[in-house]
């Protein structure tokens, strides 16, 4: 009995984080990266063999930005059952919301020194802003549109999807439409965005220039303390009673219905959560790429967000963050090395990953065997049993 | 008989119909519903008494899992009525404003959260707040524990409480998830075919047990099983092509020869 009041009554955030091994072992990952990383960069003379060069800051922080969005997808398909294969749509959402407050930061420093207009407004001999770019010009209320904008489209998407009880493959076919047609329409020059080229050629954000390393590591302990709290955030939601429908939904969602829970409204919930937290990553990523275009909506990159998530192993949050950085490096490597290989690559690895590591990299880790604690040997040796027992 | 008489055995025969009425707790009536032409419901008409232990059988096809789900809002009637407690209208409500009113099912298939541990299942059927925040910030109360172990005494998994849900048997999975119905301080459980796939001594368990809670609920089982109907002891609803054919103490029923009928085929 005592035994449960120190389960469930202890403490809250302190408490579930401390039982969370992995979560803490991410957060202090985090932590040391978000010091040692531009300490070096920074301190240490580039002769130094500890100097961490700027492009791999940048590097490392667009993989912090792939990490937090693979965590999003996590969230609601590994703790939901919800695929969603149109997740890249808020994150480029949350990215042209920032775009936007740097293309107005440029300012009369443009090819065509408008005070006002971005150059591809002045170029197709527009005269005045349309009036959804009024108020961008604020760091605040790009910030706030870039976590907006996603949750609104999330809200109402998932309101129509939800409440019709559209689910499994159809959920995931329209989340793919979605972000498709989303790409047709940023592609548009008279939508407002920059069309095929998107927005780029940016300057500097809230005056600091996105040259410097300074901004560059500001961006990058930026992106690691952001990941840390939506996944202090995801894990909250996840180990609360809350959490606990979610994945009574994924397992079983008629007996959760029949249970008098209103199954639509935590679906809403947890979808409009993620798709604020894809957000937040596209918002940290385009000041460290420096472009956003409609190839971010491509449906391509959308699947491959879900393979992240797989190859690192669904349902444990820190999984997809790994999974993220292992795919990516990978991705880095082998469009480097060897260009053609590439697709061959990711195609082998999500096939190799769904045959033989049904819980991902992390799965086969047995500490971290997700909740039940199976390593990949016993649960191997279990589907061996289980086919045995079918046949 | 006198005019008079006649007029005032009316009278009382209809109020004899209204308080039969007043006194259910549901109350199902001409009810019809029709998938893709077939008629899998025909002019269906039943009612329960509160405190009442209800068997309902019939063969394949004779529309029990179908009437289950017109009363739990799964499906909508093309016709008819469905109250619960002689007033609310179950054709208008959904499968969780239903739930919430009292009414608990289980399914013919086991069905309880695989990936939780027999006590979160508890936990989560535990009556109470439904709502999504009030969800994210619950903390377990006492009560609620109490409750839960309550539970796990009357469905005799008090020593399985923190196994998961995946690794019981198809029995106790069974006693679980009539278990979460409790937990949903129902007033009505409706139960379908409890017993497929239990071994013998399970099933007189089960049976036991549903007269335990027939004692403080309403129940309507659904079932295939003779022996089992025998071993609850209750009245008896035979369904047969989307209607009731007969009613009554299973002896009386059995020997009916239109069930035998059905039963035994032509």
């Amino acid at each position: 009995m005592t035994d449960y009041r120190q389960k469930y009554q202890m403490t809250p955030v302190i408490g579930w984080l401390l039982k969370d091994r992995g979560g803490m072992i991410l957060l202090g990952i985090l932590i040391a990266a978000a010091i040692l990383v531009p300490a070096s960069n920074l301190l240490l003379p580039e002769s130094s063999a500890f100097h961490v060069p700027t492009w791999m800051v940048s590097l490392l922080g667009k993989y912090l930005c792939y990490a937090l969005l693979a965590l999003s997808v996590d969230l609601i398909w590994g703790f939901c059952g919800i695929l969603s294969l149109g997740h890249g749509a808020f994150f480029a959402l949350g990215g042209y919301a920032m775009g936007m407050y740097l293309m107005r930061q440029i300012g009369d420093r443009g090819v065509y020194g408008d005070p006002i207009l971005p150059d591809f407004m002045v170029f197709l001999n527009w005269q005045e802003l349309p009036w959804y770019w009024y108020g961008f010009d604020m760091f605040w209320f790009a910030i706030v549109m870039a976590m907006f904008v996603p949750g609104l489209l999330a809200f109402v998407f998932g309101f129509l999807a939800f409440r019709s009880r559209v689910t499994g493959v159809y959920l995931s076919i329209i989340t793919q439409a979605m972000t498709y047609a989303l790409l047709l329409a940023f592609f548009r020059n008279d939508m407002g965005f920059g069309g095929n080229n998107g927005l780029t050629d940016f300057k500097d954000l809230l005056g600091y220039s996105l040259q410097s390393d300074g901004t560059r590591a500001g961006l990058f302990v930026a992106s690691c303390v952001f990941l840390g709290i939506c996944y202090t955030v995801a894990r909250g939601i996840t180990q609360s009673r809350l959490g606990k429908v979610l994945i009574a939904i994924r397992d079983a969602e008629s007996r959760v219905r029949f249970t008098g829970y209103r199954v639509e409204y935590y679906k809403l919930f947890v979808f409009t959560v993620s798709a604020v937290m894809a957000g937040i990553a596209g918002a940290l990523y385009v000041p460290q790429v420096g472009i956003i275009n409609p190839g971010e909506f491509a449906p391509a990159l959308s699947i491959e967000i879900v393979i992240w998530v797989a190859v690192g192993g669904r349902g444990t949050l820190y999984g997809a963050v790994l999974g993220a950085f292992i795919v990516n490096y990978a991705k880095t490597f082998f469009t480097g090395a060897m260009p053609d290989f590439w697709l061959f690559f990711l195609g082998g690895l999500f096939i190799a990953v769904t045959l033989f590591l049904p819980k991902g990299v992390i799965g086969a880790i047995p500490a971290f065997g997700s909740t039940d604690r199976q390593s990949l040997f016993t649960t191997w040796r279990k589907r061996r049993a289980n086919e045995g027992g079918k046949a | 008989m006198s005019e008079a008489a006649a007029i005032q055995k009316n009278a009382s025969d209809e109020e004899q119909v209204k308080s039969a009425r007043s006194e259910t707790i549901l109350y199902v009536d001409g009810v019809s519903v029709t998938f893709d032409g077939f008629r899998a419901l025909n002019n269906l008409s039943f009612y329960v008494e509160p405190g009442e232990l209800r068997a309902i059988i019939g063969p394949n096809g004779a529309g029990k899992t179908t009437m289950m789900d017109i009363i739990t809002g799964k499906t909508r009637p093309d016709t008819g009525d469905v109250l619960f407690k002689s007033e609310i209208d179950l054709t208008k409500l959904d499968e969780a404003e239903i739930a919430n009113l009292g009414i608990g099912r289980k399914f013919q298939k086991p069905t309880v959260f695989e990936s939780h541990t027999v006590f979160d299942n508890l936990l989560l059927a535990c009556s109470g707040g439904r709502g999504v925040f009030q969800a994210l910030f619950h903390r377990l109360s006492d009560a609620e524990k109490i409750k839960i172990e309550k539970t796990l005494v009357t469905i005799m998994l008090e020593d399985k409480r923190d196994e998961m849900a995946a690794n019981l048997s198809h029995g106790q999975k069974q006693w679980l998830e009539i278990g979460m119905l409790l937990m949903q301080e129902p007033e009505l459980l409706l139960v379908d075919e409890p017993v497929a796939g239990m071994t013998d001594s399970e099933t007189e368990e089960t049976a036991k047990l549903l007269r335990s809670i027939s004692k403080e609920y309403s129940v309507v089982v659904v079932e295939h099983d003779m022996e089992f109907v025998r071993d609850l002891d209750c009245k008896v609803t035979v369904l047969h092509e989307g209607s009731v054919l007969a009613e009554g103490r299973l002896d009386h029923v059995q020997k009916d020869p239109r069930v035998i009928e059905v039963y035994l085929g032509r």
